[in-house]
């Protein structure tokens, strides 16, 4: 699903890459977790999946595209197969839950009557049932990021990218979180998942890859946050 | 495509940002109307150069009793062979159409028509004062006043020659300066109007960069990211365009008042005026789209 082939990014009028040859496989269906201090490359992972950015040297195959040869017009297209959650949610203010989500439909042109139809089905999913009609400031952290779930998970991505989604919410509101997370997992979806977090890596007891200063330290499945090297 | 969604978004936009697009609207509508009222001069300029340039006539004017030129002094009225003489020379030159001779009773009554309006000037001339006269007609009245002023002048029985064109020579220099001048101010205003499309649109696209960097990452398309902002901008753009026809209906009823003060006179038509309105329509979709999507690029770059 993701594929990376010795992978060196480094930004311009910085001497140390943000990372450095990287060899990675992460396949259908995974759960990963990106661990590792801030500024160890995480971010600028991430970034290259969504080819926000280029490598400065390698290959990388997001759902069987090469990334490289990936016209910018068709970035669009590449990125319909990818959600995204971040720390700060990203939610539109000015529009309800259900407004919020049916954005993401819009904006690729989906038709009415599919957006009626998927949007509550998401809304259940991510266990905001009757919510809809809610301003995201009339949320607890834990439900507006419920609701970037939903509009990351409501076009069916291969794979979703959480960066760091537990970041502002407290650790009993996580686990709802991470239920949540779980649950998209199991439709098939591969979850890659950036995070400070060590309690919720330990429990949930996933494939752990772990980052510093742009290398990859530790590939380890079913591993935990700080193990010893 | 969902055009539902693209207005609505456009809306949104247009009314966040109010100040900006009343402005960007009244900048527009004052440049386009006054590129269109120079147009419309333009035109005015040339449909009354036509009129006036086929009514130039050479006047050859014979020698009489009280002449101006010495020679007429020394040799007296132009005889009738004389006459003739220069009747056939004119006659002669390619470059003259027509030539008609006119009795000093003729010139007479057709000055007291053309001044018909004012009595004080009609009854200073006396019969006699205006002399007989051969009015030419040249093929071009610009180019060939020349030769055939050279080829009589100084011919027995030649008084003076007068030339309409060189009296409005002057007169023309008058209307093109004054054209000039108004689409000179027009070109200013337009390069104004072309950065106040690019403000507006970039403080649009500040406003919403919540959405745009939203839209990006669910994966819209450019057009789709781009589509409202540019809507936005045409829409702007039309708007001030409309205010701008009426502004030209106006310019247009003033210049036809104008032209009552001109003893031959042209009226601009209405294709005139339509013409002028879609010339500046096109121009004033093409300033604010092709601004808003450079902007765009500049600013809303995948």
């Amino acid at each position: 699903m993701i594929h990376f082939e010795s992978v060196t990014k480094t930004y311009p009028n910085q001497s140390r890459p943000a990372l450095e040859s990287v060899n990675l496989d992460v396949e259908k269906g995974e759960f990963v977790f990106l661990v590792g201090p801030s500024g160890s490359g995480k971010s600028t992972f991430l970034r290259l999946i969504l080819r926000e950015e280029r490598p400065t040297d390698g290959r990388i195959y997001v759902a069987g595209r090469d990334l490289a040869r990936l016209t910018n017009w068709k970035v669009p297209q590449l990125r319909r197969r990818i959600g995204c959650v971040f720390q700060d949610f990203r939610l539109l203010p000015g529009k309800n839950v259900y407004q919020n989500i049916a954005f993401a439909l819009e904006v690729i042109g989906k038709p009415r009557r599919f957006i009626r139809k998927v949007v509550p089905e998401v809304i259940d999913l991510v266990g905001l049932e009757g919510k809809g009609d809610r301003m995201p400031d009339e949320l607890s952290g834990g439900e507006q990021q419920r609701v970037a779930m939903a509009r990351a998970f409501v076009n069916r991505p291969m794979i979703l990218l959480a960066d760091e989604p537990t970041g502002n919410i407290d650790p009993a509101t996580s686990i709802g979180i991470m239920k949540v997370l779980d649950r998209i997992n199991r439709t098939g979806t591969t979850v890659m998942m950036a995070t400070h977090d060590a309690a919720i890596v330990d429990s949930m007891r996933k494939r752990v890859i772990e980052l510093e200063y742009g290398k990859v330290v530790r590939d380890q499945s079913r591993g935990v946050y700080g193990q010893a090297y | 495509m969902r055009a539902q969604f693209v207005f609505g978004e456009v809306w949104v936009g247009l009314r966040r940002n109010l100040t900006m697009t009343v402005a960007l609207i009244v900048v527009v509508a004052i440049s386009l109307s006054l590129l269109g009222t120079g147009l419309l001069f333009v035109r005015q300029v040339d449909h009354t150069r036509a009129l006036w340039q086929s009514k130039v006539q050479l006047s050859i004017y014979l020698c009489d009793n009280n002449p101006l030129s010495p020679q007429c002094t020394k040799n007296g009225p132009a005889t009738a062979a004389q006459t003739a003489q220069i009747a056939t020379t004119l006659n002669n030159l390619p470059q003259v159409v027509d030539v008609t001779h006119q009795s000093q009773a003729a010139n007479l009554a057709q000055f007291r028509k053309e001044f018909a309006y004012d009595p004080v000037f009609i009854d200073s001339v006396q019969p006699g004062d205006i002399p007989a006269s051969f009015q030419v007609k040249l093929k071009n009245a610009q180019s060939d006043a020349g030769p055939v002023t050279a080829a009589v002048t100084g011919m027995p029985g030649v008084d003076s020659v007068g030339n309409d064109s060189s009296i409005l020579t002057n007169f023309y220099k008058l209307l093109d300066g004054a054209r000039n001048a108004v689409i000179v101010v027009a070109i200013i205003l337009i390069i104004a109007a072309i950065l106040l499309v690019a403000n507006t649109i970039r403080l649009s696209a500040f406003n919403r960069r919540r959405e745009t960097a939203i839209m990006r990452l669910v994966g819209a398309s450019n057009f789709y990211v781009q589509l409202p902002f540019l809507v936005e901008g045409m829409i702007a753009g039309l708007f001030g365009w409309l205010v701008a026809v009426a502004l030209l209906v106006g310019a247009k009823a003033g210049l036809d008042g104008l032209q009552n003060y001109f003893p031959f006179h042209a009226q601009l038509t209405v294709g005139d005026l339509v013409e002028v309105v879609l010339v500046t329509m096109a121009i004033g979709l093409l300033l604010c789209g092709t601004t808003s999507f450079l902007t765009l690029r500049r600013y809303l770059r995948v």
